[in-house]
């Protein structure tokens, strides 16, 4: 154990894969998330990127927060925590959610895992242990933070069931999109398995104890090695997280329990995400703010996709209406070897989401060699996802 | 099946305002009250045979006049066995001190004259600022940023008020408005005893010293009120507090509230987010459109309505409610009448001997432990009137700060200690009084908390501090009597303005509920 006076020393922990991750990592390229030093690229960001939509690759996902949900009231718990009906999600299923404060301002978006009857794993961005425990108060629940109990990898690409087949867990390709299951690892223990992942393809994650990561690692690179199986940073996930139209906390809207303007946090129906807003379930957290937003139509926002015109990526961009009044900014832009669109997501004031989007357009500098070249062009909302494969839900998933 | 308009939990002085009004306005509510009688904080047990006492508040100071005229319960046996009480600042050398009239008009007593004269402007100028304060008493609190036009009109009433105060005073009164009442005192009176009534009665039921940042406004709040028609007085209901709990259930039966006694309200129904009933402990479901909590926000909000109603947020503010509650309650039955070294009986006797006194006082329970010299307010009702005690016998109730609610030994086995260091602190004032001593009860804040539901033993049910009044009591969301559940409204001391056997949040939330319907 450190010395946890001595923090200071090591302002940055090490992933149960840093070995691995290490030894790849040509560029040494790295980025501090949730306190951990994890790879932004590897080698070459577009191999990477090419790699995830055309091979496999793996993606160290340790440094996400997860909680372990456990308890008589676990059901009842997450159904007041979150937006979803949780009572509808059954044993061996995932779903993707998001919790609001009493404003029914999004606090985080994230994955939740019923891996048994009364056993949830909840998988975010940022850390709300305070908030998960004091939303507790009054449920027979036990909530722990098991994020360093825990260590994931990001299995994706459409490659990826092939490999996982290699490896010796051939009843993944069971698995439909949002399934979870335990599989026998070889002659002990297990391997928890789910088709998720963040990239929008064919993709799994896998879930060990750190003291398994490496033999996990190894047994897929030795299984993947005719697969072209290559590990990936998050620059290249980055790309196809936004091809595939998801949005990240606090880069694509601001956790309501961290901003610090008023106006910064969004609503669920600002985030695109009234769908998952199940106000028949009984009350949940935020749920009377988000019945009056619903009822007087008090959104502001509205986070769009947008297909711009011309092949520059519009980052940090103005959204314009007409040329002239300001109507948002993009927060996430990239031009998309898969769509082959200049693509980007952006948060829109209403009414500009919709009806008038045709009067769109966005003002990108593109910088060109210490010289901003200031650029006005077209754009208009485009359905999300931008890239979306058949592969991504056909099970059992094709060998390519 | 009878029906009602509301349901009134708690038949406590502000529950059964909280129905008053409402049948004034022509509604029907029911009242349940948990114990065996109503009156909660505002009624009297015998504590031996023949001895009556009130059981907790022992004076009246700010029954609210809309509730004691409204309710007209002069003519459903209220009467007054004193008003305008004196006090007497009691010293152990018999040179006591008496502040006769509303809060000390004159002084008897040896004082210089440099005292008197300091003391009549110290009074003027809190009297002064008092009535600035006076119109927040008698309203819903202001509502930054989102009051209606008519709450805006009375803020700015309350503004307009403290502008006519005219430039010297109104610097005063920002300046001294969070103040202490050690700073407020030493600044202008040298006599330790008139210091030392002072600061008792500005901390008076609350977990403050003289000394802690805003414990004048607490006096103000006091000198803000009225009893028994007279502004900063004092009385004594004939009969004591009972009397009260009696003649506000008089009238409103009389008016055709039911009040159902050991009736314990378990839950509250919820159905499409509003409330819609209670449901008593035996599950007996009892509808209604409106319920009405006059009882300790903390109960309504964890117990009886629930953690599954609620979001986090507010469940964690109603944790945070902060209820220390620091007084305890000593009867003693007396065989003879005890002598306070030639003190008036029929006087509030105030044993605080100085500033540091009641500081030294308040030190103690910061850590957990009684005050080995507490400070007291004692009555002698059976010097005043007859029928508290048998003849040629007294009664003496006495309010005694400091101790905390969890007692760092544990009340069972400090309880007889506390209770001794309050008889030898008494027997300094009065030697001799222990061998009068036929019964001693001593009430500390976990048994007002058993036996009244005050939760912490804080008889405001909830502090009454700056950061818990007005639009922050009992914390923002719920300081307008209403709460996230609809059709349930906070009506006890727990919301503004507080305790204290006043009746006027109870008022206030009808008020609020009446108008809430009137716009539905």
């Amino acid at each position: 154990m450190i010395d946890p006076r001595l923090h200071y020393e090591t302002p940055l922990l090490c992933t149960p894969f840093h070995a691995r991750t290490a030894a790849l990592n040509k560029l040494n390229s790295w980025v501090p998330w949730a306190g951990y030093t994890t790879a932004l690229a590897f080698d070459d960001v577009t191999t990477e990127y090419t790699a995830i939509r055309n091979q496999a690759t793996v993606y160290d996902l340790c440094p996400m927060r997860k909680y372990r949900i456990t308890g008589k009231d676990a059901v009842s718990y997450l159904d007041h925590l979150t937006l979803r009906s949780v009572s509808k999600l059954k044993t061996g299923h995932v779903h993707y959610t998001a919790w609001c404060d009493e404003h029914g301002k999004l606090l985080d978006d994230g994955t939740l895992f019923r891996l048994r009857e009364a056993l949830f794993l909840l998988c975010c961005q940022e850390a709300h242990l305070p908030w998960f425990l004091d939303s507790a108060i009054g449920f027979d629940v036990d909530v722990t933070e098991v994020t360093e109990e825990i260590a994931a990898l990001s299995l994706q690409g459409p490659c990826s069931c092939a490999v996982l087949k290699c490896a010796g867990f051939a009843e993944a390709a069971q698995l439909k999109p949002f399934q979870v299951a335990e599989l026998p690892w070889e002659d002990q223990g297990t391997l928890t398995i789910s088709r998720t992942g963040f990239t929008g393809d064919l993709g799994y994650e896998l879930w060990t104890t750190p003291d398994r990561a490496l033999e996990l690692w190894d047994l897929l690179f030795d299984a993947g090695h005719l697969y072209g199986l290559r590990a990936a940073g998050t620059s290249a996930l980055n790309m196809t997280r936004i091809e595939a139209g998801f949005m990240i906390t606090n880069m694509d809207f601001i956790a309501a329990g961290q901003a610090v303007r008023n106006d910064r946090a969004r609503s669920p129906f600002e985030m695109g995400l009234e769908w998952m807003v199940d106000f028949e379930k009984g009350h949940f957290n935020g749920r009377r703010a988000l019945l009056d937003e619903k009822r007087r139509g008090t959104s502001k926002w509205a986070l769009v996709g947008l297909d711009i015109e011309g092949n520059v990526p519009a980052e940090n961009a103005l959204v314009y209406h007409n040329k002239t009044r300001e109507v948002g900014h993009i927060t996430a832009a990239l031009w998309s070897p898969a769509a082959k669109r200049n693509i980007a997501l952006a948060m829109l004031e209403r009414p500009y989401h919709a009806g008038r989007s045709n009067t769109l357009w966005v003002e990108i500098y593109a910088l060109r060699e210490l010289e901003y070249h200031k650029l006005m062009v077209k754009a208009r909302v485009a359905e999300r996802p931008f890239f979306n494969p058949v592969r991504r839900r056909a099970t059992p998933p094709a060998d390519f | 099946m009878t029906s009602y308009d509301a349901i009134v939990i708690g038949a406590g002085s502000n529950g059964l305002a909280a129905a008053g009004r409402l049948a004034k306005a022509g509604r029907k509510p029911l009242v349940l009250e948990r114990a065996g009688r109503p009156g909660g904080g505002a009624q009297s047990h015998e504590f031996a045979p023949g001895y009556r006492v009130s059981s907790v508040a022992h004076l009246l100071t700010m029954l609210d006049p809309r509730v004691e005229k409204g309710l007209n319960l002069a003519q459903h046996g209220l009467a007054y066995a004193a008003r305008t009480m004196a006090t007497t600042a009691l010293s152990t050398s018999g040179d006591h001190l008496v502040l006769r009239g509303p809060y000390g008009a004159h002084l008897e007593g040896s004082i210089s004259e440099r005292d008197r004269a300091a003391w009549t402007e110290l009074r003027r100028k809190l009297l002064r600022f008092a009535a600035v304060l006076r119109p927040l008493k008698d309203q819903a609190p202001p509502k930054p940023g989102h009051g209606s036009l008519t709450e805006l009109v009375q803020l700015a009433r309350v503004a307009l008020k403290a502008r006519m105060l005219g430039r010297d005073d109104l610097r005063e009164f920002m300046r001294m408005i969070l103040i202490n009442v050690a700073d407020a005192l030493n600044d202008e009176i040298a006599d330790e005893r008139l210091k030392g009534v002072v600061a008792f009665d500005a901390v008076l039921g609350a977990h403050l010293g003289p000394r802690s940042p805003n414990s004048l406004v607490l006096i103000l709040n006091r000198l803000a009120a009225e009893a028994a028609g007279e502004t900063a007085g004092i009385a004594l209901p004939k009969g004591g507090m009972g009397a009260i709990a009696d003649s506000m259930s008089a009238a409103v039966r009389a008016m055709g509230v039911e009040v159902r006694t050991n009736a314990d309200v378990c839950s509250l129904i919820v159905e499409n987010d509003r409330a819609q009933g209670v449901v008593l402990g035996h599950g007996q479901e009892i509808r209604a459109k409106a319920v009405l909590a006059a009882i300790n926000p903390k109960n309504t909000f964890l117990d009886i309505v629930g953690h599954r109603h609620l979001d986090t947020e507010t469940v964690r503010r109603t944790r945070n409610i902060r209820t220390r509650g620091t007084a305890s309650k000593l009867h003693l039955a007396l065989k003879d009448r005890p002598d306070f070294k030639g003190a008036d009986l029929s006087t509030r006797l105030v044993i605080a001997p100085s500033i540091a006194a009641v500081d030294g006082a308040f030190d103690a329970v910061k850590y957990g432990a009684f005050s080995p010299d507490p400070v007291m307010e004692i009555i002698v009702p059976s010097a005043i009137e007859a029928g508290h005690a048998p003849d040629g016998h007294h009664v003496l109730s006495a309010i005694v700060q400091f101790a905390p609610f969890a007692l760092n030994v544990g009340w069972e086995a400090g309880r007889a200690a506390f209770l001794e260091r309050i008889m030898a602190t008494l027997d300094l004032y009065a030697p001799g009084i222990r061998a009068l001593v036929e019964k001693a009860e001593l009430l500390t804040p976990a048994d007002l908390e058993e036996r009244y539901g005050f939760a912490g033993g804080n008889w405001h049910h909830g502090e009454l501090a700056v950061e818990q009044m007005l639009f922050l009591r009992p914390f923002i969301g719920a300081a307008h009597y209403e709460t996230p559940i609809s059709g349930l409204y906070l009506a006890g001391a727990g919301s503004h303005p507080g305790g204290g056997v006043s009746g006027a949040a109870g008022w206030n939330a009808a008020e609020r509920m009446l108008a809430r319907e009137g716009r539905a």
